[in-house]
C-alpha cells in the first residue's frame, strides 16, 4: 500500500534563484511551492516531472508512489518516484538484455559513447548546478566547481575503454609451447548505490567506472539528492548509450539495496552509498550467488584511479599450442 | 590441394550428373560418394571460409555506388529475377489470383515493366496459380518436401514434390534436412536431393539450404557442395521462415561455390537468396555480389533470383524515382 | 524450366560514374606557414605547386620553409612548450585532442576528398579508412593524456619537449596523426614537416588546429621539401625526432642526429612476405593478397609485395587471383566505385616502371589484368610477377606500387627462411586455418607486425613498426608513448 512517505508538506515561499533571474525565464528544477498569487502578465513554469529511467524509458514506479525531493531548507522542490523491489526487478531484467550488445561493442565504440555523453553533460551544466544548488547543501560555487569536475571524471573515464585490456591484461610467459593471454572481461549487471552526496559527482564516479568496462548498471540513485540522476538519466537517453545499459531508480536505498544484493541474476554489487554498518548484511546476500563485492569510501574530489573499474572485470585466459 | 578436392569431387560426380549412374546412389553408406565418410573427406576439403573476410569482402562491396543507368538496369534485372513469394497458412484462391495479376503486371499504370521471373506457393495452390499465370512467361515454383521444416519421411517429402510436379509447377523449391546435415548424415542429405531430382523430372530443381540454421559459413559451402553434387539447378539461402535468412556473407559463399562448381565441371547452377530482402538498396547490393563474386554470366534470371513479396514495390518505387526525378509513395503501387 | 546447362549468359552490367562532389572542400589559391597559432608567408618568399596526381592539375601553391621558417616555428614550438602546452595538467590536453577528434569527424567528408584530390587514392580508402582512423588516433590518444602513470613508463614520466616529425606522402592526414598524437598527449610541442606532393589535409588539419583552439605554437606544420626535412632534423632546438620515409633517407637522419643526444625513432620500408599455406581460406586469402599489395596502389611501407605460395596452392592461389584482378578498377580516384588510384608522382611512376623492367629483364613472368589507363596523370596496373626467385631484384627492393613478386616454399621452415631475408622487416602475412601454425609462424617472423588471415589492418591501440632496416620504435598502443617520453 503505497503510503505518503515523510508527513505533511511544508509549505514554503519560493525563494528565487540567486543568480537573479526572474522565474520567467529561468530554467531551474525549482517546482518549489508557493502561496504568492500570479501577477499579471507574469509566466509560470511547466514543472518538470521526476521518473525512473528503465530500458531507455521513463516510467513512474509500478507501485505508484512518490516522494519530495526537497531543499536544504525543507522546500518540496518536486514528488520523485519512489521505487519498488518490482521495479529493481525489472532495471535487472533491462541491464540483462543490454549485456550482450554492450559488452559486444567495440572498446572504441564505447569511448566514443561515453565521450558524447560528457559533451551533453556539458550543453546541461547550468541546469545540474541550479538543481545541485536547490537539492543540497551546497554553495553555488561549489556546486559548480563539482558539476565540472563530474564532466572532466566522465571524460577521463571516456578514455578509458580502449585502454583497459592493454593495461590489465597481459600475454603471459609460461613454461611450455603455448601462447598464453589474459583478457579483461566484464562481469556483466552491476547494482550500484550511489553516495548520498555529491549528487552528480558521486554517481559519476560510481557509475562511470561501470559502463566504461562493458558492464550494465542498475543504480539507487542518492535518496536525499535525487534530481541530478534523473537529469543525468536524461542525458544518457538523449546520447547514444543503448537503452537498458544504464537504468536509475530513485528511492530508498534500505529498501531497494537488500533486493538487488539478493537478485540471483545481479553479477556484482558497489555498495558504496551505503553506511559502513549496515554493509556486512547485504554483502552476506550478495554471497547468495558468489556476487563480487565492492565498497570504498572515496574522497570524491581527489582523482580517480581504476580501482572501481578493476572490480568488475574479469580475467579470461586463453591458452593455445605454437607449433606447425 | 583443396582446388583438387574440387575438381576430384566434382569430377567422381559427374558422371551422375550427366545421366550415368554413381556408385552407390540410393542406397547409403556404399559407393565412394555415397558414404557419410566419403563426403566429410570431400566437403570438409573444401577450402575453409574465413568469417571475418567473408565479412569484410560483402560489406567492401556493399559500398559500390550504383547510379543513373546503371541503377534503372539493375532495378529492372532485380524485378525480372524476383519470384514472387506468398507461403502463408492463411493463403487463399483469392490471395493467390491477386498476387499472380501482381506478378504478370507488376505496375499496371506502367507496361514498360516486365513481369517477375516466377510466383512461389504450396504445392495445393500450384493448380490455380498455373491457370492465372497462362501464356504470361512467369513461372510456377511450388515449395515441396515439408517445407519449411524439412521434418518428415523421405516417402512424405517424395509425395509432396509428387504432387507439386503433378500440379503442373515449373519449379520446385525443396528443402535439405538440416538435422540431417548438422549431425553429419551427409549421405542422407545427399540421397534426398537426389530423390528429389529424380522425381522432379524436367522440373528445376532449387535446394534450400535454411543457411540460418546451418550457422557457419563453413557449413554453408559444405551444404552448397552437396547440393551440387546431388544435381541441384539452384542453391537457395533461405525458407525465409528463420531469422536470419539472407545475409550478404551468405550470399558471397555461395556465389564462390556456383562460380567454382562451375569451373570444375561446366555447369551452371543458379543461386537465389530469400528472406528479409525488402528494399531496392539490398537487391541491387546483391546483384553487385553476383556480378563481382560470380560474374556476369549469373546476371540473369535464369540464373539468379530473389525470393520476396514487399520488395517489388520498392524496386518499382526506386525506378518511378530513377525515370520522374520525384521520390514516389506506396500509395501509387498496387498490392496484391 | 530444365537445368540449365548451356550458359545463357548474363548481360554485363556497367557501373555508371559515381563521382564524389569537389566543391565540399575549399582549396586556397595559396597557403603560408602554420607557426605561433597563424598562418603566415614563409620568410623565404619560395612557394611550389602541389599537384593531383590523377589529372597533373596544379592544385595550389604552398610555402616552401626555409632555414629562417624552421627556425622560427622550432622558437614558437619550444615557447609553447615551456609557457603554455608543457605546463598543461593532461586532462585539459585531454580535452584539446578531443576537439580535433571530432573535429576531423564533423569535416570527415571535406578531409576525404581533399587527400583523394591531393594524394591520388581512391575516395573509397579516404573516407572508410584514412579519416576514420585519423580520428580515431587523435581519440585513442587523447585518453592517455591524462593516464600516463598507467602506461607502464614510471609513476609520472615526463615529455621530451619540441618534436621535429617528418612525414610521408602515402598517407598524408594518417600519418600527421599518427605523429601528433601521441606526441602532444604526453606533453610535447611539434613541427610537422608533411611530404612535398601531399601538403594540403596537413594544412586543414592546421585550421581544424586554430579552431580546437591550441595554445599558439603547441602545433607547427611547415611545408617544404627535402631540405626543410633536413633543416628540422638538424635543428639543435629540437628534443626528439620522428620520421617516416624510405629506408635510405632514414640511414641518413640516423646518421645525422648520432652524437646530438636527440631521441629518434624511425619508420622505414618494407618488403613484407605474404605466406599461404596449402590449408587457407583461399577466397579470402586472395582478398587478402589484394589488399595486401593493391590497397593504397602499394604505396604502403607495410604492403604484402611478396607473395609466397605453397608449393600445392601456387597455381590454384594464382587463378584465383587473377580472376579477381580483373574486377579492380583504376580510375578517377573521386569515383566511388574505383579500386586503384594514381600513382603520387612521376618520380614514384618512373621508379615503379624501372623496377617492373628490371623484373622482365631478371626472366620473371609479367601479367596485368586489361586495364585501360587514363591518358593524363600518373597510373600503373596492378601487376604480378611470377617466377619469381629471391635473386631477383624484384624480390628484393621495396617497389612501392602495386607490383606483387610470387615466389613458392615447399615447408614452413622453408617458408620462415625466405620471408626473413631481407634486411627489411617491417610486417609479415600468414594465411592458414591451423591456428597453433599462425602462432608458430608469427613467433620466427622477423617483423613488427605480423597479420594472420587478414592484412593491412590498423588500429590506434595497436603498436606498429619495424625490425632491422624497417625501423625503430613503435607508433600506437601502449607502446607508442615510449617514444615520446623521458622514460
Amino acid at each position: 500500500m503505497p503510503d505518503r512517505p515523510g508527513g505533511a508538506r511544508r509549505v514554503k515561499t519560493a525563494r528565487a534563484p540567486r543568480t537573479g533571474r526572474t522565474r520567467e525565464t529561468g530554467t531551474t528544477a525549482r517546482a518549489g511551492t508557493t502561496a504568492q498569487p500570479a501577477r499579471a502578465g507574469a509566466r509560470l513554469d511547466v514543472r518538470k516531472t521526476y521518473k525512473l529511467f528503465i530500458g531507455g524509458a521513463f516510467p513512474r514506479s509500478e507501485s505508484g508512489r512518490s516522494y519530495p525531493a526537497t531543499g536544504p531548507d525543507g522546500t518540496v522542490l518536486a514528488h520523485v518516484a519512489l521505487a519498488s523491489r518490482k521495479d529493481a526487478r525489472d532495471a535487472v531484467v533491462a541491464a540483462r538484455k543490454a549485456v550482450a550488445g554492450w559488452a559486444g561493442a567495440t572498446a572504441y565504440n564505447r569511448g566514443q559513447v561515453l565521450y558524447r555523453v560528457a559533451e551533453l553533460l556539458q550543453g546541461r551544466a547550468a541546469q545540474f548546478t541550479e538543481e545541485s544548488v536547490a537539492n543540497e547543501r551546497v554553495s553555488r560555487a561549489e556546486a559548480e566547481r563539482q558539476v565540472a569536475e563530474a564532466i572532466d571524471r566522465w571524460v577521463w573515464y571516456a578514455g578509458w575503454p580502449d585502454k583497459i585490456a592493454q593495461v590489465t591484461g597481459a600475454a603471459n610467459p609460461v613454461a611450455g609451447p603455448y601462447f598464453n593471454f589474459s583478457v579483461p572481461e566484464p562481469t556483466g549487471v552491476v547494482a550500484v548505490i550511489a553516495p548520498a552526496a555529491p549528487g552528480l559527482l558521486g554517481l559519476v564516479s560510481v557509475l562511470a567506472p561501470v559502463i566504461a568496462t562493458g558492464n550494465t548498471a542498475v543504480v539507487v540513485a542518492s535518496e536525499p539528492a535525487p534530481l541530478p540522476a534523473v537529469t543525468l538519466a536524461e542525458v544518457l537517453a538523449t546520447s547514444d548509450v543503448p537503452a537498458g545499459v544504464v537504468n536509475v531508480l530513485t528511492g530508498r536505498a534500505a529498501e531497494l539495496a537488500p533486493v538487488l544484493a539478493a537478485h540471483m541474476d545481479v553479477n556484482a554489487i558497489d555498495l558504496t552509498g551505503v553506511a559502513a554498518g549496515d554493509r556486512a548484511e547485504l554483502a552476506r546476500l550478495a554471497a547468495g550467488n558468489v556476487k563480487r563485492v565492492f565498497a570504498a569510501a572515496d574522497d570524491w574530489a581527489a582523482p580517480p584511479d581504476p580501482a572501481r573499474m578493476l572490480a568488475f572485470l574479469e580475467i579470461k585466459t586463453v591458452w593455445h599450442p605454437i607449433g606447425v | 590441394m583443396n582446388a583438387d578436392v574440387v575438381t576430384g569431387a566434382a569430377g567422381v560426380v559427374a558422371a551422375g550428373v550427366t545421366g550415368g549412374a554413381v556408385t552407390g546412389a540410393g542406397a547409403a553408406g556404399t559407393g565412394v560418394v555415397g558414404s557419410d565418410a566419403a563426403l566429410r573427406q570431400i566437403l570438409h576439403g573444401l577450402p575453409g571460409v574465413d568469417q571475418v573476410g567473408a565479412h569484410e569482402r560483402a560489406a567492401s562491396l556493399a559500398t559500390r555506388s550504383i547510379k543513373r543507368g546503371a541503377k534503372l538496369w539493375a532495378l529492372e534485372m532485380a524485378v525480372r529475377m524476383v519470384d514472387l513469394t506468398t507461403l502463408e497458412g492463411a493463403d487463399t484462391p483469392g490471395k493467390i489470383r491477386g498476387l499472380c495479376a501482381k506478378a504478370r503486371q507488376p505496375d499496371p499504370s506502367d507496361p514498360s515493366v516486365p513481369p517477375v521471373a516466377a510466383v512461389c506457393v504450396y504445392p495445393d495452390l500450384v493448380g490455380l496459380a498455373r491457370g492465372e499465370l497462362a501464356g504470361s512467361g512467369v513461372a510456377v515454383a511450388s515449395v515441396a518436401t515439408a517445407f519449411p521444416s524439412g521434418r518428415a519421411s523421405l516417402a512424405v517429402k517424395l509425395a509432396d514434390v509428387a504432387d507439386a510436379v503433378s500440379a503442373g509447377a515449373d519449379e520446385v523449391d525443396m528443402v535439405i534436412d538440416r538435422g540431417a546435415f548438422l549431425a553429419g548424415r551427409y549421405a542422407q542429405v545427399y540421397e534426398e536431393v537426389r530423390a528429389v531430382r529424380e522425381a522432379c523430372g524436367p522440373t528445376h530443381l532449387k535446394v534450400i539450404l535454411e543457411t540460418g540454421e546451418l550457422a557457419t559459413l563453413d557449413n554453408t559451402l559444405r551444404a552448397a557442395w552437396l547440393a551440387m553434387l546431388a544435381g541441384a539447378d539452384f542453391i537457395k539461402t533461405s525458407t525465409g521462415k528463420v531469422t536470419p535468412a539472407a545475409t550478404p556473407p551468405v550470399a558471397l559463399v555461395m556465389l564462390s561455390a556456383v562460380r567454382d562448381f562451375a569451373e570444375a565441371t561446366g555447369r551452371r547452377v543458379g543461386v537465389k537468396v530469400a528472406g528479409g530482402i525488402r528494399t531496392a538498396k539490398d537487391a541491387i547490393r546483391y546483384l553487385v555480389l553476383v556480378r563481382e563474386i560470380a560474374g556476369p554470366q549469373w546476371l540473369t534470371p535464369e540464373a539468379f533470383r530473389i525470393g520476396a513479396s514487399s520488395l517489388l514495390n520498392d524496386l518499382l518505387m526506386q525506378r518511378s524515382k530513377q525515370l520522374t526525378g520525384a521520390y514516389a509513395g506506396p500509395d501509387y503501387f498496387t498490392l496484391d | 524450366m530444365a537445368s540449365v546447362t548451356t550458359t545463357t549468359a548474363g548481360a554485363d552490367w556497367e557501373y555508371a560514374p559515381a563521382p564524389e562532389s569537389r566543391e565540399i572542400v575549399t582549396i586556397r589559391r595559396e597557403y603560408g606557414l602554420f607557426t605561433g597559432g597563424e598562418f603566415a608567408a614563409p620568410v623565404s618568399g619560395k612557394h611550389f605547386t602541389t599537384l593531383n596526381p590523377a589529372s597533373e592539375e596544379p592544385l595550389a601553391s604552398v610555402a616552401e620553409a626555409g632555414q629562417a621558417d624552421v627556425d622560427r616555428a622550432v622558437a614558437s614550438a619550444r615557447n609553447a612548450y615551456e609557457r603554455s602546452w608543457g605546463r598543461m595538467p593532461g586532462r585539459e590536453r585531454a580535452k584539446y585532442l578531443y576537439r580535433i577528434a571530432r573535429a576531423i569527424q564533423e569535416r570527415a567528408r571535406e578531409f576525404a576528398v581533399l587527400e583523394s584530390l591531393d594524394n591520388g587514392k581512391p575516395i573509397k580508402e579516404s573516407r572508410d579508412v584514412d579519416v576514420p582512423l585519423a580520428a580515431a588516433h587523435f581519440f585513442y590518444h587523447a585518453g592517455w593524456a591524462d593516464k600516463l602513470g598507467y602506461a607502464g613508463l614510471g609513476p609520472d614520466p615526463r615529455p621530451l619537449g619540441v618534436a621535429g616529425q617528418v612525414i610521408p606522402w602515402n598517407f598524408p592526414l594518417l600519418m600527421a596523426a599518427w605523429k601528433l598524437a601521441p606526441a602532444l598527449a604526453t606533453g610535447n610541442t611539434c613541427v610537422l614537416k608533411p611530404a612535398e606532393t601531399t601538403p594540403l589535409t596537413a594544412l586543414l588539419l592546421a585550421e581544424v588546429i586554430q579552431e580546437a583552439q591550441l595554445p599558439p605554437g603547441t602545433v607547427n606544420i611547415i611545408t617544404g621539401d627535402g631540405s626543410t626535412g633536413a633543416g628540422l632534423v638538424g635543428h639543435p632546438g629540437v628534443d626528439k625526432i620522428a620520421f617516416t620515409g624510405s629506408t635510405e633517407v632514414g640511414k641518413a637522419i640516423q646518421a645525422a642526429v648520432a652524437g646530438t643526444g636527440k631521441r629518434l625513432t624511425l619508420e622505414l620500408g618494407g618488403k613484407a612476405a605474404n605466406v599461404v599455406f596449402d590449408d587457407a581460406a583461399l577466397d579470402q586469402a586472395v582478398e587478402g593478397i589484394v589488399n595486401g599489395i593493391f590497397f593504397n596502389q602499394g604505396h604502403v611501407c607495410c604492403a604484402g609485395s611478396r607473395l609466397l605460395l605453397a608449393e600445392p596452392v601456387a597455381d590454384a592461389v594464382l587463378d584465383r587471383l587473377k580472376r579477381r584482378l580483373a574486377t579492380l578498377r583504376l580510375g578517377d580516384p573521386l569515383d566511388k566505385n574505383t579500386d586503384i588510384g594514381a600513382i603520387n608522382s612521376r618520380q614514384q611512376l618512373d621508379k615503379i616502371a624501372g623496377l617492373v623492367a628490371a623484373g622482365e629483364a631478371e626472366g620473371a613472368q609479367r601479367w596485368s589484368p586489361p586495364c585501360p589507363l587514363p591518358a593524363k596523370g600518373y597510373w600503373f596496373p596492378p601487376t604480378v610477377f611470377s617466377g619469381v626467385s629471391q635473386s631477383h631484384r624484384i624480390a628484393r627492393e621495396e617497389i612501392f606500387g602495386p607490383v606483387l613478386s610470387v615466389l613458392t616454399f615447399r615447408t614452413p621452415e622453408e617458408a620462415v627462411a625466405k620471408a626473413n631475408n631481407t634486411p627489411y622487416g617491417l610486417s609479415a602475412g600468414v594465411w592458414t586455418e591451423k591456428g597453433s601454425r599462425i602462432l608458430w609462424m608469427a613467433q620466427r617472423l622477423r617483423a613488427g607486425v605480423v597479420w594472420a588471415n587478414t592484412y593491412n589492418r590498423f588500429d590506434p591501440a595497436s603498436p606498429f613498426g619495424g625490425y632491422r632496416e624497417s625501423g625503430f620504435g613503435r607508433e600506437g598502443g601502449r607502446a607508442g608513448l615510449a617514444a615520446y617520453l623521458d622514460a
